[in-house]
């Protein structure tokens, strides 16, 4: 697309001012399997797409907990997002030591973003290829932000990325003004919908999404495949067929558009993860 | 030249114990509520103990400055193994862990006498006692702190522990039943409240079993 002479590295300009190789990662997070977030005022819920490679390998883990009132959700290469949501989760414990309390989200977007610049400023560096939706509670409520390779970050009502997150963007934009008041129940329901939008016709069910809920009184946690396979149900999104059971963890064969790297999903309920 | 002292201490000695009895299914750990300074109390209702996480508790002794910066750094380190190992820790990693922290600091302690009490992977009730550096052993009952010169031969002469050095090992573990092991806990902290002056005010008392965490609390002579 983009082939020039101004691409081979992220410490060179191009004559329009443009960095590259940053908007070269930003095409990665285009390239991963979608992932959405959207906020109310009093919870938040992130929501992803788990391509599994085949019927043998296990689904990549798309949402961590980064700590009780924090979760991220990434699109892009999710060795990156791994890496992060281990600095993240650094950040609040050591937070949470020095000051006894929550580390507050913006803070957290903010320490990010800087994390991010750093890597579009170095010659011996690349930018993350990943974007992350971050979930959080702070003493203000519920927060949703997005935070992308080129160190920017902004705070959304909801929001998409990954591929065909367009559609489930088109969905939030009719939506999202009810949000704000939004039950938790509600909330939950319109992640799915846009979920749906994102798989253009593909069958909705619990195998195929994670969805993971933070609020007030309710410390982040990833619902279980059966209570997301009930709402499915009763939200009646989806067709008849039986969801599928959750595979044994396995290192997933690459897939060319979807999330590089491989899978860890562990079965039994977990205190961090799934 | 004689050598020069220092006119301050780092260290300071709050005061109180702390008992823990393992049983085949359960774990009762004790600690007095007492914190003093000299020959001051402090505060009448100061918890020793600490959960550091869903089956393993420790009772702490001693410096509590000290102890309080203990039980942090082994709450955050909990946090990352969880992060990492997407479970719990269980109580023996837990003592693993007490013990490296504890030598980590060999040669600035911390003023700190431990007892870390729990539930094994199997259900079966475990002690694990400690010096001030990380020296530690599983038993099957414990006393640290001030009154622990006088709890631990009562306790030795109800329930007497099997020495680690016997072979095959036998179970650390007590005979008694949970109610039986919660009033010999409070009968020990009545004796040693009679004589040990930095013990007494009150006693918290937790007890681990399958169903989950109990607490009580006992009242003690405030003299």
């Amino acid at each position: 697309m983009f082939r020039n002479q101004y691409d081979t590295d992220v410490t060179t300009w191009s004559p329009a001012g443009r960095l590259f190789q940053v908007e070269y990662a930003m095409e990665a997070v285009k390239q991963g399997s979608a992932a959405i977030g959207l906020r109310s005022k009093t919870h938040a819920v992130l929501a992803c797409v788990n391509k599994a490679n085949s019927e043998l390998s296990s689904h990549q883990r798309k949402i961590f907990k980064v700590d009780d009132h924090i979760g991220v959700a990434i699109a892009g290469l999710t060795a990156d997002g791994r890496v992060l949501s281990r600095y993240m989760r650094s950040e609040c414990i050591n937070y949470g030591y020095t000051y006894e309390s929550p580390l507050p989200v913006g803070r957290l977007v903010v320490q990010l973003a800087d994390k991010a610049q750093v890597c579009t400023q170095r010659s011996w560096k690349r930018p993350y290829g990943v974007g992350l939706l971050v979930a959080g509670l702070d003493e203000s409520g519920a927060h949703l932000y997005y935070n992308c390779p080129s160190g920017n970050y902004f705070e959304y009502q909801a929001f998409a990325i990954g591929s065909r997150s367009q559609a489930a963007k088109t969905y939030l934009e009719r939506k999202f003004e009810s949000f704000p008041e939004s039950s938790r129940d509600d909330l939950i329901k319109d992640a799915l919908f846009a979920i749906r939008e994102t798989l253009q016709g593909e069958k909705l069910t619990s195998s195929v999404c994670t969805v993971a809920v933070v609020g007030v009184g309710e410390a982040f946690s990833i619902l279980d495949q059966a209570t997301v396979q009930a709402l499915i149900n009763e939200f009646e999104i989806s067709g008849e067929e039986a969801p599928a059971t959750a595979s044994v963890a396995e290192e997933g064969a690459g897939d060319a558009a979807a999330d590089q790297g491989g899978a860890a999903a562990e079965e039994e309920a977990a205190p961090m993860d799934i | 030249m004689p050598k020069e002292h220092a006119n301050w201490s780092p260290y300071d000695n709050n005061g109180g114990t702390c008992v823990a009895i393992a049983g085949s299914d359960y774990c009762v750990i004790a600690a007095d509520t007492r914190m003093s300074t000299g020959y001051s109390i402090l505060t009448r209702e100061y918890s020793k103990i600490c959960k550091l996480a869903d089956k393993s508790f420790m009772a702490s002794s001693g410096f509590q400055a000290d102890v309080k910066a203990l039980q942090k750094v082994l709450s955050s380190r909990h946090l990352i193994y969880q992060h990492q190992h997407n479970k719990q820790m269980s109580c023996p990693a837990m003592a693993q862990l007490l013990s490296n922290t504890l030598y980590y600091k060999r040669f600035f302690p911390y003023y700190a006498f431990n007892v870390l009490g729990g539930l094994d992977s199997e259900g079966k009730g475990c002690v694990f006692t400690y010096d001030a550096v990380g020296s530690y052993e599983r038993v099957g009952y414990s006393a640290q702190g001030s009154g622990a010169t006088l709890i631990t031969p009562f306790l030795d002469n109800q329930l007497k522990s099997p020495s680690p050095l016997l072979l095959p090992a036998k179970d650390a573990v007590t005979p008694l039943s949970e109610t039986e092991a919660v009033d010999l806990v409070k009968t020990c902290f009545a004796s040693a409240t009679e004589r040990d002056i930095y013990t007494g005010d009150s006693v918290e008392i937790i007890i681990l079993n399958a169903n989950g965490v109990r607490r009580e609390t006992e009242q003690l002579r405030r003299d």
